[in-house]
């Protein structure tokens, strides 16, 4: 339903990001996007979302599909309308608007919707949301910001969302209430999730398809389970050596020379 | 007790009117931070239009501020379109050198078309007086008062419950997010434009009648929004509306009590102003960033 077809995206017309990436995301599924930092999972979210502008990143070469038409010169506002809608890294909510504002502003492109049974719906989902509606948004928990960005989204009624590490800043346990509401969302209202994530014990958990990224290129790519049996994926990204066990520090060393072997 | 009262509805109908443009002043530096200095000209658009809708058109007075103040609205998205959007991106600094380019380019527009002599006031608003608690009172300062909270209601409940509000208020807390939720960002420019405009106008109108004639006097009310907005802070819409009664009220008493030599009427805002910025540059109720702990 979306693909990327060898996309390249330059910042400033100088700094070139994604060097000829391609990715699929197939309806109805969760995909999972890993890689450290500065790899370009979040350039390549606002690649499709259309966000690069405003970062002074542009689409230079390449495609991006969805639903066979090519989405990569939309701004974002008709990409948004077309049904793919992405939370944003550090959620940011709008920190002076109440819990239902920052839901209505969400919800922004329904116009002619039912606002109040999508509030319902996202409120199923999120019930703290609920009883947190009038608050201002800038005074809710980590955790809690997290939920009303993406019940945010889900005002949208999108088809594709799509996730800028939802565990990021956040407490384990929140981390694992959040993605299962996530998995929620997927089975439940058949909305397809794109998640970038560092956690890769977590990507590779919640995921059907897993994309490791390295560089501003995809690198490897499988299901879940071929991935967590991949002896790099083992050792770069779960920490684990051949035998399984926890891998001591001085073999980190390893971890960069093999890196460049990979990209 | 009569001059006192006199000189507090002089008051608050004057604040009530610099409230009005100032609340089309913060909006725009709210949505788009730009600190617009043609809000003067702004008010004078709209009460050259309404003159000329009136005295010129012959139009029932009624109708003719409506037309003024659609066609001011229309100027006001269109200063935006031509001017602003271009410079999406450039340096704060830019932007307030061309609000400021763009008011004497405004004041020269209307000297070419109105002339630069002042003109009478329409005839439209009652100036007659009315009597309240044995203070004579200008039909016409009721009239701003009671429009002034009638738009300003209206307002505070557009952005409170409009989709549209509540987008500008998304696109003053977060541009970015806001764009990634499909919220377009010109339209909301375009909308605060068009809204600063239509107050602005409508100020400048009732300015007219208080003054009794249209020129460049109503031009330097203009100049007042800067206190006002500095007190109540810059991007707080209750703070204009606040800032603006106090500025009002502080205006009239101080040119009513102290000695008219010293002029203080004139000078009061702006000790105000510098002594607002010394000890609370945010204002009364301009926005702390919101830090959780």
């Amino acid at each position: 339903m979306l693909t990327l077809n060898n996309i390249e995206v330059m910042y400033n017309d100088v700094v070139l990001v994604l060097k000829g990436l391609s990715l699929q995301v197939d309806e109805g599924k969760i995909v999972a996007l890993l890689g450290s930092n500065g790899a370009g999972k979040s350039t390549t979210l606002k690649a499709i979302s259309g966000l690069l502008k405003p970062d002074n990143g542009e689409v230079t070469d390449g495609e991006v599909i969805f639903d066979g038409q090519s989405i990569a010169k939309r701004d974002a506002a008709d990409i948004v309308r077309l049904g793919i809608f992405q939370v944003m890294e550090g959620r940011r909510v709008f920190e002076h608007l109440t819990v239902e504002e920052n839901l209505r502003a969400g919800a922004y492109t329904r116009r002619g919707g039912n606002f109040a049974s999508d509030l319902e719906l996202a409120y199923t989902y999120f019930p703290r949301l609920k009883e947190r509606r009038s608050q201002t948004a800038g005074f809710l928990s980590g955790g809690e910001q997290q939920m009303l960005a993406i019940g945010r989204a889900m005002m949208a009624h999108p088809r594709v969302i799509m996730l800028d590490e939802p565990s990021l800043g956040l407490a384990p346990l929140l981390v694992g209430e959040i993605f299962r509401i996530i998995k929620r969302i997927n089975q439940e209202q058949g909305t397809t999730i794109l998640v970038v994530e560092q956690n890769a014990r977590l990507a590779l958990d919640a995921a059907d398809h897993v994309y490791i990224m390295e560089n501003g290129r995809i690198v490897l790519d499988g299901s879940p389970a071929e991935l967590k049996d991949n002896a790099d994926v083992r050792e770069f990204y779960l920490g684990l050596n051949e035998v399984g066990k926890r891998k001591s520090y001085r073999e980190v060393k390893h971890y960069k020379r093999r890196k460049r072997w990979l990209s | 007790m009569e001059k006192f009262i006199q000189l507090s509805m002089s008051g608050v109908s004057n604040g009530a009117i610099l409230a009005l443009v100032a609340l089309g002043f913060v909006l725009i530096f709210k949505s788009s931070d730009v600190i617009n200095f043609a809000q003067g000209e702004l008010l004078m658009i709209g009460s050259y239009l309404t003159y000329t809708a009136i005295e010129q058109f012959g139009l029932f007075w009624p109708l003719g501020v409506v037309v003024a103040v659609a066609l001011s609205a229309v100027a006001g998205v269109l200063i935006e379109q031509l001017v602003l959007r271009p410079l999406i991106g450039e340096p704060v600094i830019s932007v307030i050198m061309i609000t400021i380019g763009l008011s004497s380019l405004l004041r020269a527009i209307i000297g070419a078309i109105w002339g630069v002599s002042p003109l009478p006031s329409p005839k439209f608003i009652p100036t007659d007086t009315i009597n309240i608690l044995g203070a004579s009172v200008g039909a016409n300062r009721l009239w701003a008062i009671g429009l002034s909270i009638v738009l300003l209601t209206a307002l505070t409940i557009f952005f409170r419950r409009s989709n549209d509000g509540i987008a500008m208020r998304a696109v003053a807390d977060d541009q970015q997010a806001a764009l990634s939720m499909g919220i377009s960002i010109k339209h909301v420019w375009a909308v605060s434009w068009a809204i600063a405009a239509v107050t602005a106008a409508i100020g400048g109108i009732l300015l007219a009648s208080i003054f009794g004639g249209v020129g460049a006097s109503i031009g330097r009310v203009g100049l007042l929004v800067f206190p006002v907005v500095i007190l109540g802070g810059l991007d707080s819409i209750p703070g204009a509306i606040v800032g603006g009664l106090i500025i009002g009220l502080l205006q009239s008493y101080a040119g009513g009590y102290l000695p008219p030599e010293l002029g203080m009427g004139e000078v009061a805002p702006f000790i105000i102003l510098i002594f607002i910025l010394l000890v609370r540059p945010y204002g009364l109720f301009g926005q702390k960033i919101i830090e959780r702990v």
